[in-house]
């Protein structure tokens, strides 16, 4: 490496470090992207991907070490500094106002489109790259955002991103940029990323879809645990050996023996194979069923799905059918303004309670029954439960769950951040409430937890895609399910 | 100092401590000469805004975007159509008061499948009702001032042992909501509701069924209010219910219940209704006019909302 | 794919059709009605609810809602009447410090992240009482410029149409055209995108409020202009008027969809309604009524052609 000979890097990331409470996510990551390279990013989930985009792209400062552009120091510049660094991001939800028109919103993410007539110039800048882009595309730029298929509002994003106005973009960030467009159209995209490149600008590319990292990608980085584990130029690599190189070295795993008779349970949930998905969906008496597969591929649906379809939204509904033992827990699963006793109580209310009234008694009793079962850290169970930290938290969750005679427990990443201890004591219940015949469905990012389970159903762009049991379940079987090895 | 702390955090103590200074602030002025008479006017205007506040509270608790805007025309509406049906007849009075409650009734579900059956925010749905309503009102009010029944009017405007029966009225249905809101399921519901409604409905509860019966509860302590206003003033007016559509949703304010949902009080209710009467009559005492006293009330809604708030960014 | 009409068009002619219908049912009942005279005397009063209408519809593309412009629109009315005759200049500084109490409430509203019903329901407390202190009993005169304005005879189509077409496109332009209307309803639709690009959302709702605070004082001349004189009562239906204009006129409370032309067309659908009913010698008792039947109508259609679109 001789840096006097080579150009700054677009973007060069020193000792990274962010934590999320007790969570790193980043581990002091080291990242350089030079000018006229794509650079793929691969990793499971967790492993940091995200956070490191939200890093470059000036939405996170990091905790510990450095970010610059162009060997400009970033020190808490944010945004704007990586605006002018010459970052773009394309973000993996989508990020334009649907309310607006194409041109419209062309405008908004170009600060430059000033003056009279910036409506005439934004059409055409837009309407060239778009053709640039994708040919043969037949968006109407001067239609509403809101009005396009999701495919052809990534394209739009996208088109928006590569657009020059008063300076060129150095750094494209696509974050799984085609996770909502077809094989053809992925396949323009690619080539465009490959011109891009070619011509001196550089991309960061981050995709489940190994074909497309293989074929258009000049380097390969490879993420696991919040550190960056394998850089190498793209043609080091195959198919195979890059789903090895995100998995762990070498794990046997701790599962545990198939329980006899599971086979025979009657089946409490029983679903058709859905158009596209290459199972149906089956859940017996008394088992765990697992749900892989990378975040955000279909799992949480389906959980949502089944708890509606088996509960009343207009009468109370007893005894309980189902419960639901939600994942991010700030967002969906505690009432945060309750005490802890509150917030595992209201599972079940009607259990302690006589014509509509609370026995408020029986609510202690039941607040003091599962916080020794479930060894929740609290002096007093009428504490606030913000008091508690996260882990303690989601075992409230977890109570408020198995408190209930639900004969089926949904579980959405219930364990995403808590400390080990804690899911050493929640596996241990899960195991014992199994075995008393409840059903478990349990949605999780974390490999060792998939490997609990007695079945489990890989999930890939919202359709099961594969089905594995007993000693199938592994790392890497669930890694080679949740990436497609072609290009789409 | 310490044995005050749980009741210094409580968050309607600040609405009772404003509402005694001012009533302290006002008897003062006048020698003490007064101080009876204001208590008994005071008690007896509060509990009306408490009625309406009480159902505006339920309502509110339910989380952002949710009020009921028919409230004054559910007010016109029971006050004239129960004095209509009454007829100055003694004997009727309570078939009356099941006939209010029954408008009640209908009111609050008819705002309730607007709102769910044409999707529309409940700003809007209880809006557009309210304007059915008043008109249904107005046409069959017909300007005509029916006089209630001679035994309603002499309840409504008497005392028992000293405390206005209004007040008494007042308090027995604030007690009945008070118990619904901590000591039923339902409590239980709307605040969880308030608080995160995919997470209620996650949690098992029936979030439709809570809500219906939220709306069909403010409507119809609204009626109520309606049918014990009409009979207290000696009549049913067309604007009767026009000065409690910002009151409610003021008294729920003051009172401390959180504006975002899932945190409410009853207490708050009675003492910022207290205190929202007090502040008229100080200001009457004192001489100024009614500019002043609106301007005053505005910015103590604002200052409250102001001081309960805290800097964005937290959520969103 | 391609549809034959956008979503948007649709949007727009649900109040242009029912507009229309409601004309020639007022047409049929009245025929003398389909006169200058007789349409100058329907439209009068629809200027001012077209301005608080658009007014409304600046709070509620970037999602908020005021529940003030009622008693906003009076205290204006009050200020023209009491001051704009006699000491113009008072008045005019009067007006424009109102128009900056505006975009001081956007901007609490959005620094503390309050519920802007309260804030605006605290507000009109506060306009009311203003309005009081200015005009204690009704009366005032309108300045004889603003009379005339208001009065004017112009040929062939009277003033009333020719003001709410020029408010319509004014509106359209500010709202829809220029980057500023972008802005503001790019805060509605997508608040964090717009700040993730580089604007500050703090600064658009200052003046997206601040806007609504001038289409108001506009409205509150204009009412003065027609009725010569006010009162701090003058105006207060204008709040739910308003609302219900720019929904009518197919806005949506939340997602900065708004459509100025549409909200002029509601509030001329609901200035008709009213007319319409007294020419059908309905008593006037049903007048909000229809008001909140028109309403529950457009939205139930409304909701009918978003499930056929779906």
């Amino acid at each position: 490496m001789n840096n006097s000979l080579e150009p700054q890097p677009v973007v060069a990331a020193r000792g990274v470090r962010v934590a999320f409470g007790a969570v790193t996510a980043l581990d002091g990551v080291d990242l350089d992207i030079r000018a006229g390279e794509a650079l793929g990013l691969v990793g499971h989930n967790g492993a940091g991907k995200s956070t490191i985009v939200n890093v470059i792209n000036g939405g996170l400062t990091p905790h510990q070490g450095t970010i610059s552009y162009g060997g400009v120091d970033a020190a808490g510049g944010g945004v704007a500094a990586a605006r002018a660094g010459g970052v773009r991001c394309v973000f993996q939800e989508l990020s334009l106002c649907p309310n607006l028109t194409i041109v419209e919103n062309t405008r908004l993410m170009h600060q430059g489109l000033t003056g009279f007539g910036w409506r005439k110039r934004a059409l055409t800048l837009i309407r060239a790259k778009l053709d640039e882009v994708f040919p043969a595309n037949r968006i109407d730029c001067t239609g509403t955002v809101g009005e396009l298929s999701i495919a052809e509002r990534q394209m739009v994003e996208i088109a928006i991103n590569f657009i020059e106005v008063t300076e060129a973009p150095r750094l494209v960030i696509l974050d799984e940029p085609t996770s909502s467009l077809d094989a053809s159209l992925a396949e323009q995209l690619m080539a465009h990323v490959r011109r891009f490149v070619a011509a001196g600008g550089s991309v960061l590319l981050i995709s489940h879809i190994l074909g497309e990292i293989l074929s258009t990608s000049t380097r390969i980085v490879v993420m696991k645990d919040g550190k960056v584990v394998v850089t190498k130029p793209v043609a080091d690599f195959t198919a195979k050996s890059l789903v090895e190189a995100m998995g762990s070295v070498i794990k046997e795993k701790t599962h545990a023996a198939t329980r006899t008779g599971a086979n025979a349970a009657p089946l409490v949930v029983d679903l058709p194979v859905a158009p596209g998905s290459a199972f149906g969906f089956a859940a017996r008496k008394g088992e765990i069923v697992g749900l892989a597969g990378l975040g955000g591929h279909g799992q949480t649906d389906m959980l949502l799905s089944l708890y509606r379809a088996r509960s009343s939204n207009w009468r109370p509904q007893r005894p309980e059918e189902i419960a639901f033992v939600a994942g991010d827990r700030s967002l969906n699963g505690t009432f945060p303004l309750w005490s802890i006793l509150r917030n595992l109580s209201i599972g079940d209310l009607g259990a302690l309670s006589r014509l509509f009234a609370i026995d408020r008694d029986r609510e202690d009793a039941l607040g003091a029954d599962w916080k020794a079962k479930t060894a929740i850290r609290t002096p007093d169970m009428h504490n606030p439960i913000l008091s508690l930290s996260g882990g303690n938290q989601q075992k409230v969750l977890f109570a408020r769950a198995l408190s209930t005679p639900a004969a089926i427990v949904l579980m959405d990443d219930p364990m995403r951040g808590v400390d080990i201890g804690t899911k050493q004591d929640v596996y241990a219940i899960l195991r014992s409430e199994a075995e008393a015949g409840r059903t478990f469905v349990w949605y999780s990012t974390e490999m060792d937890e998939i490997c609990l389970c007695d079945r489990v159903y890989v999930f890939r762009d919202g359709v099961i895609v594969a089905e594995l049991k007993g000693e199938e379940i592994s790392e890497e079987h669930v890694l080679a399910a949740s990436f497609s090895g072609e290009a789409a | 100092m310490n044995a005050l702390k749980p009741v210094l955090s409580k968050p309607w103590i600040w609405s009772w401590l404003a509402a005694l200074a001012t009533f302290a602030a006002t008897a003062l002025f006048t020698g003490g000469a007064s101080a009876f008479g204001l208590s008994q006017a005071t008690l007896t205007f509060a509990a009306f805004s408490v009625m309406v506040g009480l159902g505006q509270m339920l309502v509110i608790t339910l989380g952002p975007g949710n009020v009921d805007l028919s409230v004054p025309a559910t007010i016109t509406l029971s006050g004239t159509l129960a004095l209509k049906f009454m007829e100055t007849e003694g004997s009727l009075v309570l078939p009356g008061l099941l006939i209010a409650i029954g408008i009640g009734f209908a009111i609050g579900a008819a705002n309730y499948a607007l709102i769910k059956l044409l999707r529309i925010p409940p700003i809007i749905a209880t809006l557009s009702m309210s304007f059915l309503v008043q008109s249904l009102a107005i046409w069959s009010n017909r300007g005509l001032r029916i006089k209630p029944p001679e035994a309603l009017a002499a309840f409504t405007t008497g005392t028992t042992g000293g405390v206005p029966n209004i007040a008494l009225a007042g308090l027995v249905l604030s007690v009945i909501v008070w118990w619904l809101l901590e000591r039923s399921i339902y409590g239980r519901w709307i605040s969880a509701i308030g608080q995160s409604p995919f997470a209620a409905r996650m949690a098992g509860i029936p979030v439709d069924g809570t809500r219906f019966v939220t709306y069909v509860l403010c409507a119809v302590l609204a009626a109520v209010c309606g049918y014990l206003l009409a009979s207290f003033s000696g009549g049913a007016a067309l604007n009767m219910g026009a000065e409690y559509l910002l009151m409610s949703i003021a008294v729920v304010v003051i009172g401390g219940s959180a504006v975002a949902g899932g945190n409410s009080n009853v207490p708050g209710i009675w003492g910022a209704s207290l205190f929202m009467f007090l502040v008229v009559s100080m200001l009457n005492t004192y001489g100024f006019g009614a500019g002043i006293r609106l301007m005053l009330t505005g910015l103590i809604i604002i200052a409250v909302i102001v001081a309960a708030s805290r800097p964005a960014g937290g959520k969103r | 794919m391609k549809k034959g009409l956008s979503a948007n068009t649709l949007r727009l002619m649900i109040p242009v059709v029912s507009l229309a219908v409601l004309l020639m049912a007022v047409f049929w009942l009245q025929p003398r009605a389909m006169s200058y005279m007789g349409m100058n005397l329907l439209f009068n009063l629809a200027v001012p609810i077209a301005l608080a209408t658009i007014a409304q519809m600046l709070i509620i593309a970037v999602n908020d809602l005021d529940l003030s412009i009622g008693t906003f629109v009076s205290f204006a009315a009050c200020v023209t009447a009491v001051y704009l005759p006699t000491a113009p200049v008072t008045g005019i500084a009067i007006l424009a410090a109102a128009i900056a109490a505006y975009a001081v409430i956007g901007i609490v509203i959005h620094l503390r992240d309050l519920p802007s019903i309260v804030v605006t329901l605290g507000m009109s407390f506060v306009w009311g009482g203003l309005a009081v202190l200015i005009l204690p009993a009704p009366g005032g005169t309108a300045p004889v410029w603003l009379r005339s304005l208001m009065t004017a005879a112009i040929p062939v189509v009277p003033l009333a149409i020719v003001a709410s077409i020029v408010i319509a496109i004014v509106a359209h332009l500010v709202v829809m055209r220029s980057t500023l209307g972008v802005a503001i309803r790019g805060v509605g639709g997508n608040s964090r995108s717009v700040a993730r690009a580089g604007w500050s959302v703090l600064r658009i709702k200052a003046a997206a409020y601040a806007l609504s605070g001038l289409f108001s004082v506009l409205a509150g001349m204009a009412l003065v202009g027609l009725t010569t004189s006010a009162d701090a009562n003058i105006a207060l239906r204008y709040t739910l008027l308003s609302i219900a204009g720019v929904i009518l006129g197919g806005g949506e409370f939340v997602g900065g969809r708004v459509s100025p032309l549409g909200a002029v067309v509601g509030a001329l659908t609901l200035t008709l309604a009213g007319s319409f009913l007294s020419f059908l010698r309905i008593s006037p008792d049903w007048q909000i009524g229809a008001q909140g039947a028109v309403l529950i109508i457009v939205l139930g259609l409304r909701l009918l052609l978003s499930r056929r679109e779906a």
